[in-house]
């Protein structure tokens, strides 16, 4: 496979040659190696709540047990990422040089979640186009003052610049296994404790479904009194279930 | 032989201290014909005194719209002035095309006052020879900024500058306090009785003026930077010559002037 191919060349040194540095060939991107899983966001009374596990894996193998996948950016914002975990660290060291500048014209205007995520965006699909893509899903959350009041803002974009604007989100598995949760369940005055228990539905459901997700969580809210990031904590689970018990019965295959 | 040994570039400072090139630029916006610009908490207004070079030509533009929250009304060299908005724009469209969102009024002026900043510092270069009054609105409001050619830039209540701009001044200096409060079609009532100052005893008409505005609209929405088409200019003036012409019966405003700290020079 490709994906073998371009780790085992590193050592095998392999037939074909090295791409020559400063020759004019590069070698971009291909494939993630450390990698998180997904992320949840939703909007609730007071703000957005943001959610995901610590783990972060190398290939299939979980590798890490606690990284932070959810950091505040700015004063109004919060940022989620999946995907591989080194591009989420360059992408923070984007953040940071642009909430410092910003900062630093100390003129009391600050960039919003809604100019934030413009901003990535433009990075993401930028590097795309260079085919060297940053390889992340990236949420972003925030509350900032506007002209009608408070606004809270809720967005997603993934590693080709593909973006939008929701009341609730989710990446990777999450896509699948937490939205159709969220659709049913989802309400615009959810209170931060029903907003929590929602969360929690999700996260268990991807806990047992998804084979990269770890029983260590991190939620995180953003209101207009800032940003808190929670410590991780783990969710009871109950692996009883009949399914459980002999998951290859009666499945069709060969395993 | 010599008026001046110390203004043949922009970098060499006189022993008093002074930069002759520099000055000699900000004298350049005095010889444009006047600009004024005033602005409440929701509203900008700028306006501009039409003059043809000649007889037998048109005028030349001297107000632009920057973005759709900016604008920036000039004096002195117009062509300057004309690199100066499409920098102005260039600016403006950028960051909405990185960050969705307009570029906040005070970085527009820091940004603008920095290039000229620049030409006061580089012998090969010459400063532009035009002030600048750039008008918005952003996230605190509404804002009036002067930028001049030494690099300079204030935040203003109101202001003007061009020829004969001292009367308008002194215009506004006697009114401003109250502009915080006033309603767009005040703000333009007095942006064009401004102008009307700088003129000497010429009148007054639409053909002779221009005024624009941007603001937020009640319902917290923007009112994009716009020029005020010559009827509604003329139904403007011609509203405020009915009322002057009126006998002078003493209004209940005036009255209230009067009343309070108004010295007696001024009625």
């Amino acid at each position: 496979m490709a994906w073998q191919q371009a780790m085992g060349s590193h050592a095998a040194g392999g037939s074909q040659a090295p791409p020559a540095a400063g020759g004019g060939e590069t070698q971009r991107t291909q494939y993630p190696y450390v990698t998180g899983t997904s992320v949840i966001a939703l909007k609730y009374k007071d703000g957005v709540i943001m959610a995901c596990d610590t783990g972060a894996s190398y290939g299939s193998t979980l590798r890490y047990k606690s990284v932070e996948r959810i950091k505040a950016v700015g004063k109004h914002s919060l940022i989620g990422a999946s995907g591989e975990f080194s591009d989420f660290q360059e992408i923070l060291r984007y953040l940071d040089e642009l909430t410092l500048s910003d900062h630093m014209w100390d003129d009391g205007n600050s960039l919003g979640p809604k100019e934030i995520h413009s901003y990535l965006t433009r990075v993401m699909y930028n590097r795309r186009n260079k085919f060297d893509p940053l390889w992340n899903s990236l949420v972003l959350g925030g509350v900032k003052k506007g002209p009608k009041g408070d606004e809270k803002y809720l967005g997603m974009v993934n590693m080709i610049g593909t973006h939008f604007e929701e009341n609730h989100v989710a990446t990777g598995f999450g896509n699948h296994l937490a939205i159709p949760i969220l659709r049913a369940e989802w309400r615009e005055d959810m209170t931060f404790e029903e907003a929590v228990k929602l969360v929690e539905k999700c996260l268990l459901v991807l806990l047992y479904r998804d084979r990269s997700s770890i029983n260590k969580f991190q939620i995180a809210k953003i209101t207009t009194e800032g940003s808190t990031i929670y410590p991780p904590y783990s969710l009871k689970t109950y692996w009883g279930f009949s399914h459980f018990e002999n998951p290859a019965q009666g499945a069709v295959g060969s395993w | 032989m010599f008026r001046n040994q110390y203004d043949t570039d922009v970098t060499t400072w006189s022993p008093q201290g002074r930069l002759f090139q520099v000055e000699y630029a900000m004298e350049a916006v005095k010889q444009g014909s006047a600009c004024v610009g005033l602005r409440s908490r929701t509203h900008a207004v700028l306006a501009a005194a039409n003059k043809p070079a000649s007889e037998l030509s048109s005028y030349q533009r001297k107000v632009f719209r920057v973005a759709e929250h900016a604008g920036v009304a000039l004096a002195g060299l117009t062509a300057d002035g004309r690199v100066l908005s499409r920098f102005l724009r260039n600016e403006c469209i950028n960051h909405y095309f990185v960050y969705e969102a307009p570029l906040p009024v005070s970085r527009l002026a820091l940004r603008l006052a920095d290039k000229a900043q620049v030409c006061t510092q580089r012998s090969w270069k010459r400063p532009y020879g035009v002030g600048l009054l750039v008008a918005g609105l952003d996230e605190s409001g509404a804002h009036l900024y002067y930028n001049c050619p030494s690099g300079n830039y204030f935040e203003y209540q109101a202001f003007a500058i061009g020829s004969r701009s001292q009367a308008a001044k002194t215009f506004l200096e006697r009114r401003f306090e109250g502009y915080n409060d006033y309603t767009p079609e005040q703000l333009i009532k007095d942006a064009l009785s401004a102008i009307k100052e700088t003129l000497q005893g010429e009148k007054l008409t639409s053909s002779n003026c221009t005024v624009a505005i941007v603001g937020r609209k009640d319902d917290g929405t923007l009112e994009p930077f716009e020029m005020i088409d010559a009827k509604r200019i003329q139904e403007i003036i011609d509203s405020m010559e009915a009322v002057e012409e009126a006998p002078a019966e003493p209004s209940s405003m005036q009255e209230e002037e009067r009343g309070s700290d108004a010295a007696p020079m001024d009625i």
